[in-house]
Formats: structure tokens, sequence, C-alpha cells
């Protein structure tokens, strides 16, 4: 079996947001794009079950919907251990449209199994797994903490409200992962970036997929007023203050 | 036409973060001169049921069908869908936690909705449909306009509060047609955190980072938290580390959460962490170096050892409670 993982493309988690002149967008100059953290996970898992199962796994690929400029991020792909990638031409304006571009992609290209992270850090959805899924007429499992292959299924962890499950599914399905999938993500080795050079990364044409919504103006939160500071030899006063300015104790 | 609430129970009985959602419905349907319908899937008893009134739902639709006692997505998005069909629904609310997560994308694909995730605030124009969102975690909102005439919402925990709205309740029993075919996913074993406030919906979260030296010194967090009835949590490095489980990391790629108080003790606030925690309405750090960030955002600090300061923290609150 073959093993998809879904990457997105977002600015490093140290990044501080500014905004363009009109607030129509974010301001992208001088940002550092990295692979998405769930989905740097999600593809470190899955280089872990294609290494500890033998000739199980055929192949891991990666597949981002993106332009020319989100390569170097697939190439980090690659490097990390991905035997090869798939970018679709297209500079995606919703989740929908990524998930029916993705699901374009699968319909040609057939995986058991798909891994996507649960939410990517630029704009917090958390749809992009499940609207692939329903497309795909495939199970899937949300919330995912472990994920491994045993016995022709596929054995799962995952986070439900005060608890957690254990599930067996059968292949194929869409696991949408979050953290504990794997302890740390890959990093790549001197080895694996020379080697990314000379995998293949395929370039698909969209398949012409509608969006479902748009973003208008963006707006940063306001910025606290100072912090009222309470000398450490005086608790109980933080404690006063607490109960008759904050009035939350 | 009207709003579809979908509202979940926990041993059959509702909480406030359901409460929250109902409300929140409740003021869009009124805002578009329409009804509000909940959903809720399971065994649950129609006095409760009918509780969803007193914040606005006008009708209760209840699906009590066993094999439907635990998530499967596919077969749960089925049954919402028949019940948005039924009641002609154009907008459906959902809350943004793992069930939210699981379901509201897959019916937002097979009914071509529009789906906004993480609202902070009842739509700003109903045409177009616009929904502010949080975005880069927190760091910033965005505005988004749906372009469809169904569409969905999850809405960020805490951001809207409880608001009573009392009308009668009709409860209803529902019963979609779903067959066996359309589960496939078996839940081989489960295990639940009783007794835990959950992180997501507390109003006071008691969190810690690696100023707490090792996980031998959380005796005092946890005896703050039941002192204060809150929830617990923790900076990345402390579950990075295994000090604590992952399930109580907040920041950017743990759980973002908005509670009233937020309590950080040997926390630096790295702006991954900041970012999770920013909607908190009072944030209280203590941090032995006061250079920390985290006292760039909070609204009282104490500079200071977090071991000397928690027990007469707790013993204040202590007194004040006793009062």
């Amino acid at each position: 079996m073959n093993i998809l993982v879904c990457l997105s493309n977002v600015p490093d988690t140290t990044t501080r947001i500014k905004l363009a002149a009109d607030n129509s967008k974010v301001d992208l100059s001088g940002i550092q794009w990295v692979i998405n953290p769930w989905d740097e996970l999600a593809l470190t898992r899955a280089l872990e079950i294609k290494e500890t199962t033998g000739t199980l796994v055929g192949k891991v690929s990666v597949a981002m919907v993106g332009k020319t400029e989100v390569e170097p991020t697939l190439r980090k792909a690659l490097a990390i251990g991905a035997d090869d990638a798939f970018r679709v031409d297209l500079d995606p304006a919703d989740a929908f449209q990524v998930a029916a571009e993705l699901a374009g992609l699968i319909k040609a290209n057939p995986y058991e199994i798909i891994l996507c992270g649960i939410e990517s850090s630029d704009y917090n959805g958390s749809m992009v797994g499940g609207m692939l899924s329903e497309l795909l007429g495939y199970t899937s499992i949300s919330s995912v903490s472990s994920l491994s292959l045993q016995d022709g299924k596929v054995a799962l962890t995952r986070e439900i409200d005060g608890g957690k499950e254990t599930i067996s599914v059968s292949a194929p399905l869409v696991a949408i992962v979050q953290k504990g999938i794997a302890i740390d993500p890959r990093i790549p080795s001197m080895r694996g970036i020379m080697a990314s050079r000379t995998k293949p990364l395929s370039v698909l044409a969209s398949c012409g997929s509608p969006s479902l919504t748009s973003f208008g103006n963006f707006s940063l939160p306001v910025p606290k007023s100072a912090c009222r500071m309470v000398d450490a030899e005086n608790v109980p006063e933080l404690v006063r203050l607490l109960h008759s300015e904050a009035k939350v104790i | 036409m009207s709003v579809l609430v979908f509202i979940e129970h926990r041993e059959g009985k509702f909480h406030k973060g359901a409460f929250e959602l109902v409300s929140y419905a409740s003021r869009i349907a009124n805002d578009m001169g329409t009804s509000l319908v909940a959903l809720s899937l399971g065994d649950v008893p129609s006095d409760e049921l009918s509780k969803a009134g007193a914040y606005g739902a006008g009708k209760v639709l209840n699906v009590n069908d066993s094999r439907l006692s635990q998530l499967d997505n596919a077969a749960w998005t089925k049954v919402i869908e028949q019940a948005v069909q039924q009641e002609s629904a154009t907008v459906i609310v959902m809350a943004s936690g793992f069930t939210g997560k699981a379901i509201a994308p897959r019916l937002s694909a097979r009914l071509r909705a529009g789906m906004v995730a993480y609202a902070t605030a009842v739509p700003s124009s109903y045409n177009p449909f616009t929904v502010r969102k949080k975005t880069f975690s927190g760091k910033a909102f965005s505005d988004v306009v749906i372009n469809t005439p169904v569409r969905i919402i999850t809405l960020a925990p805490n951001a809207f509060g409880v608001h009573e709205a009392p009308v009668t309740a009709e409860v209803k029993q529902f019963t979609p047609s779903v067959t066996d075919a359309d589960f496939t996913t078996k839940v081989e074993s489960s295990e639940k955190f009783s007794g835990k406030v959950l992180l997501t919906e507390a109003d006071i979260v008691v969190s810690a980072g690696r100023g707490m030296k090792g996980p031998e010194n959380w005796g005092p967090i946890e005896e703050l938290a039941s002192v204060l009835g809150a929830a617990t949590a923790c900076s990345r490095p402390v579950a990075d580390e295994g000090w604590r489980p992952h399930t109580e990391h907040v920041g950017q790629t743990g759980k973002v959460i908005a509670p009233n108080v937020y309590f950080a003790f040997g926390i630096s606030g790295a702006i991954q962490h900041v970012a999770g925690i920013s909607s908190s309405k009072v944030i209280i750090a203590v941090n032995k170096d006061p250079e920390a960030p985290i006292f760039s955002v909070a609204d009282y600090g104490i500079v200071g050892d977090v071991q000397k300061v928690l027990p007469q923290l707790i013993q204040s609150i202590k007194e004040v409670k006793a009062q």
C-alpha cells in the first residue's frame, strides 16, 4: 500500500503577523515558510511506518496545492524522506478548493492511506482532511494521536471530548492527525537534501474546482493595557485584586 | 428556512458549551428572522433535551439509535444532512471541538456549503454572509465571506457566552435513514478522563511551564486548580518533555483556549504560547524573570519564585473563598 501526506505551506510559527496597508491581506514579505507543523509530524509518522513494516508500504508521497513558490517546502519534504511529490498548480482561495484539487489528484493516483494535519497554522480551518474524505467517499478519523498497521487493518487512537478511543478501520482512509502522532518532526539529513534534488516532483494542472468562501478584511488583536505588578512578598494583594477589582475569584 | 444547531451531551447531560452554542445560533436565527432547531444524537432524557429551549431553540430533534453512540464521521454527517434537509436549514452551527472538526468539514463538502471554523462572533453581515474568525492561531482575525446558500459555522469556545432567551422547546424524535453499511469506524476501547474540567470549556485554567523545574512539582498546580474548579494546562516544552500529557498543551500547535481567567506559572510566554491564550479575559503571570514576554500580555503579574508564590496564593484564595 502507498501513503500520501497532504502538506500545507505556512509561515514559521515565530512569525509576527503584519497586515497590508488596506487590511485586505497579510503582509507576506520577509516570512520564512515551513511545512505546517502537524503535516510535518504526519510525514514523520508515515516514514516511520514505511521503515518498520518491511515491504508493506510501497512509497510515501507528499502533495500540495500551490504555485511554484511552494516548491522549496515540497523539496524539504523530499529531503526528510518522502519518495515523490505532487504540486497542483493553483493558488487556492479556500479549504474546499484545496480539498477538491487533492481529491482530483487522488482519484487519478489512488492511495490507501491519506494523512492530513488537523489544521494549518495560518488559517486554522481544520477543514481540508474532512472535506477530502467526503469528496473521496473514504472513512475519516479525526484528532488522531497514534496510527499503526495491524493485520491488514489500520489501528488508531483518537482524542474525543474528555477522553480517547482506540479504533480499527479498513483502508482506504483519511487520517487527520494531531500532536502525539510522532514525537518530534524529522529533520532532513545532508544525504536527504542531496537526494531530494533528483526525486520526482510532478506538477499537475488544476482540475478547475470552485471555492465556497472568500477572505475579506484582516485585523489584529487589540494590544493589552500594561500589566499590573504585585510584589512577590504580598501575594494576598493579588488575590484581593482578583476578587474585588477583576471580580474573577 | 431555519438555523440548525448541533449540540453534544456527555452521559445524557448538556454542559455549558452546548448552551453557548444554542445561544449563539439563537442570535443568528433572530437576526435572520427564522426559527432555531437543535439536533442531539444519543440517549438524552426528554427533560434534558427541552433545556435547549431556555436559550432559544423552539424545536429539539433527538436521534436515539445505539449505532450512533460512538462517533462515526461519515454516518453522523449523513444523519445531520438529513436533518438539514428536513428542516430546510440554511445555517448550521456546531462547536469547534473534536466532533465539530470531524463532522463539519465532511458536511460542508457533502452539501457544498461554505464553512467558517473558529468563528469568534455572530455574522457581521448577512448579505454577503460574513463571519469573523481567528487566523494565525489567534495572532490575527479574518472576515470570511461565505458565498453559498447553505452555510456552516463552528464557534470558538467561550467566544459568545451563554445567554438565556426562553421559548418552549418542542422535543421530537428524528429517525434518519442510515444502514449498517454507513458505519465504518469500529471503536475497540475508550478511556474517559472522568471528573476533570474540560480544558477548552473551563472558566478558569491553571497552567504551568518549564519554570516548574520538573513533573514532581505539579502538586500545587493541581491543588490550585482544584480549589478554583479549574482545568490544568501546560506549555509546549512541558508536554514535549513528557512532564504532562499532550492533551494539556495550550498554544499555537496545541489547544487554543479562551477562558475567563488564565494563570501562567513559570511560563515565559513565547509567541506560539501567547497565540493560544491571548483571548483569555484575565491573564495572571508569575515568573522569576521580569523581562519574560508573558508580562506583556498579562493583566496581573508577580515577579518571583513560583514555588514560593503558589502555596501563599492557594492559602489566600482559600481564605477569600471561605468568606
